[in-house]
């Protein structure tokens, strides 16, 4: 078997024409899980049952199963319904895109508002009771003191959840989709050299991960001003 | 003393309380009038946390009246609200928000609780934080402050919503013994302005010096309440007796 380095080299640039691909599936599912998460988790916390019982059957199915079997599902299985096709989400759901962006953004908020809800359990119970006794109202304790902590306890848990997001974006390939994986499934199609170009595929990943976590690590810093001047 | 000063300001009236099938409460009944200084004792466990923080409804009675300032306190939450509005608590665990400067601790409730503008809210808050000898501080976050420091800033928060009553829970007992002192002279500076206090203490050189009554809970029970000096001088029940040779 031969091994060719400066192919590695030469399919990069060509396989950046899937980078825009990627970002767009991740950064639009993220941000529409991101919503999702919290509406989910609203929805859980709310004390009324029959909005928290069917957000556990949610994170129960959306946890408890493969996300390439989730992406199948809705582009090979849901067109089978006339109501999905005569619906007005038909437009979305006849795109490979919106199939892997409605299967992304579904996962996505299944695990963010799990990560959230960590979060959340992780703030003090005396601060709740401080807040109270000040007379903050419920949503008042909720916006100004909960949720500040409770974001910076699960940024972490979230800066993981973001790269595996990225990774995922990959499934989209799956279904036609011509993300970084998608495009190296054609170079290697043209010139039957999979190892070299899937490693070429790998690199790229590693360096768009080392951005997220530089950029979640900044954040997290920036969020925890209060407790790293305490060690200085 | 004018009649206003007369007129209990807190009354429980037969106030009981469960936690499942324990009963913390047994049919408390206390009257504090304005300006009154009372200082609760007794050992770990008598109900006595549970009694103050159900006059600001951090717990829910279960049955039994409490009043304050002439509002009876249901669970409507128009008299939850009414009731914080007055009484302010300050905690044994200092309980800061961590996020928050130690000037913006105390502007948070201003703003979105009696709505003041933000400079406004400045102005008042730092007034507090002079009051509390800690103006210095004011942009530093709690973590980066002592825990006297934290505990004084907690009162100022407290005050600074101006509340007619101020809860204590064990103020200094998770400050280190040097940091005790500048804490309870900010109490006593209080006090003798004229605060309606009501403090949970093990400190009894305070109690000497600042109530006019004191409580002694066991059991859920208040066992005794008494003028101060006598409480020291001719406390009658057994239980007190104990109580007293143990942490003088
Ligand atoms: N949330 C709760 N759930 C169950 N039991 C509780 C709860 N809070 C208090 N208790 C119980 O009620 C009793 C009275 O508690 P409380 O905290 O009022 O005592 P305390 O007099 O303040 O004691 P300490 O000096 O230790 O603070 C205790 O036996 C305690 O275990
Ligand atoms: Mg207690």
């Amino acid at each position: 078997m031969t091994f060719d380095i400066y192919l590695i080299f030469d399919s990069i640039p060509k396989m950046l024409a899937g980078i825009g691909m990627t970002l767009h599936l991740l950064f639009l599912s993220s941000f529409l899980g991101l919503i999702l998460g919290i509406i989910i988790l609203l929805m859980r916390i709310s004390g009324r049952w029959y909005l928290s019982f069917p957000t556990f059957a949610y994170i129960y199915f959306f946890r408890g199963t493969p996300i390439l079997v989730q992406i199948f599902v809705i582009y090979h299985g849901l067109p089978q319904f006339e109501a999905i096709r005569d619906s007005v989400f038909w437009p979305i759901l006849r795109e490979p895109f919106g199939c892997a962006i409605l299967a992304l953004t579904l996962n996505s908020g299944a695990y963010v508002s799990e990560i959230l809800r960590g979060g959340y359990l992780g703030v003090d119970k005396g601060l709740h009771e401080a807040g109270k006794a000040l007379g903050l109202s419920t949503p008042h304790r909720f916006i100004y003191v909960t949720t500040p902590i409770a974001v910076r306890l699960a940024i972490p848990a979230y800066s993981n959840d973001f790269i595996s997001m990225l990774k995922a974006t990959s499934l989209a390939s799956t279904i036609t989709l011509l993300e970084m994986t998608g495009v190296a499934r054609t170079i290697v199609a043209q010139t039957f050299a999979p190892y070299e170009i899937f490693i070429a595929a790998a690199i790229i990943y590693l360096v768009m991960t080392w951005f997220l976590q530089r950029g979640f690590g900044l954040f997290e810093k920036r969020m925890s001003r209060y407790i790293k001047l305490s060690e200085a | 003393m004018n009649e206003s000063d007369q007129k209990p300001i807190i009354i429980l009236e037969d106030v009981c309380k469960f936690f499942g099938d324990f009963q913390a409460l047994r049919n408390i009944n206390l009257q504090v009038k304005k300006g009154e200084r009372v200082v609760v004792c007794g050992p770990s466990g008598s109900g006595k946390s549970t009694m103050i923080r159900c006059i600001n409804r951090l717990e829910e009675h279960d049955s039994g009246k409490i009043f304050v300032d002439g509002r009876e306190l249901t669970s409507a939450v128009k008299d939850i609200d009414a009731v914080r509005r007055e009484v302010g608590m300050v905690f044994q665990s200092f309980n800061l928000f961590p996020h928050l400067t130690a000037i913006n601790n105390l502007m948070l409730a201003l703003k979105l609780v009696r709505k003041t503008k933000k400079s406004e809210a400045r102005e008042i808050a730092m007034r507090f934080l002079e009051r509390v000898h800690i103006p210095e501080q004011a942009d530093k976050y709690p973590s980066q402050l002592s825990g006297g420091q934290q505990q004084r800033v907690a009162i100022a928060r407290a005050l600074c919503m101006n509340p007619e009553v101020m809860l204590f829970d064990e103020p200094t007992s998770a400050l280190d013994p040097e940091m005790i002192s500048e804490v309870l002279d900010v109490m006593t500076d209080l006090a003798n302005e004229g605060m309606t206090m009501i403090v949970i203490t093990h400190e009894m050189g305070f109690a000497r010096n600042v109530a006019d009554n004191i409580v002694f809970m066991d059991c859920g029970q208040i066992v005794e309440m008494k003028p101060t000096d006598e409480f020291f001088e001719n406390p009658e029940s057994e239980r007190t007796k104990l109580f007293l040779e143990q942490i003088l």
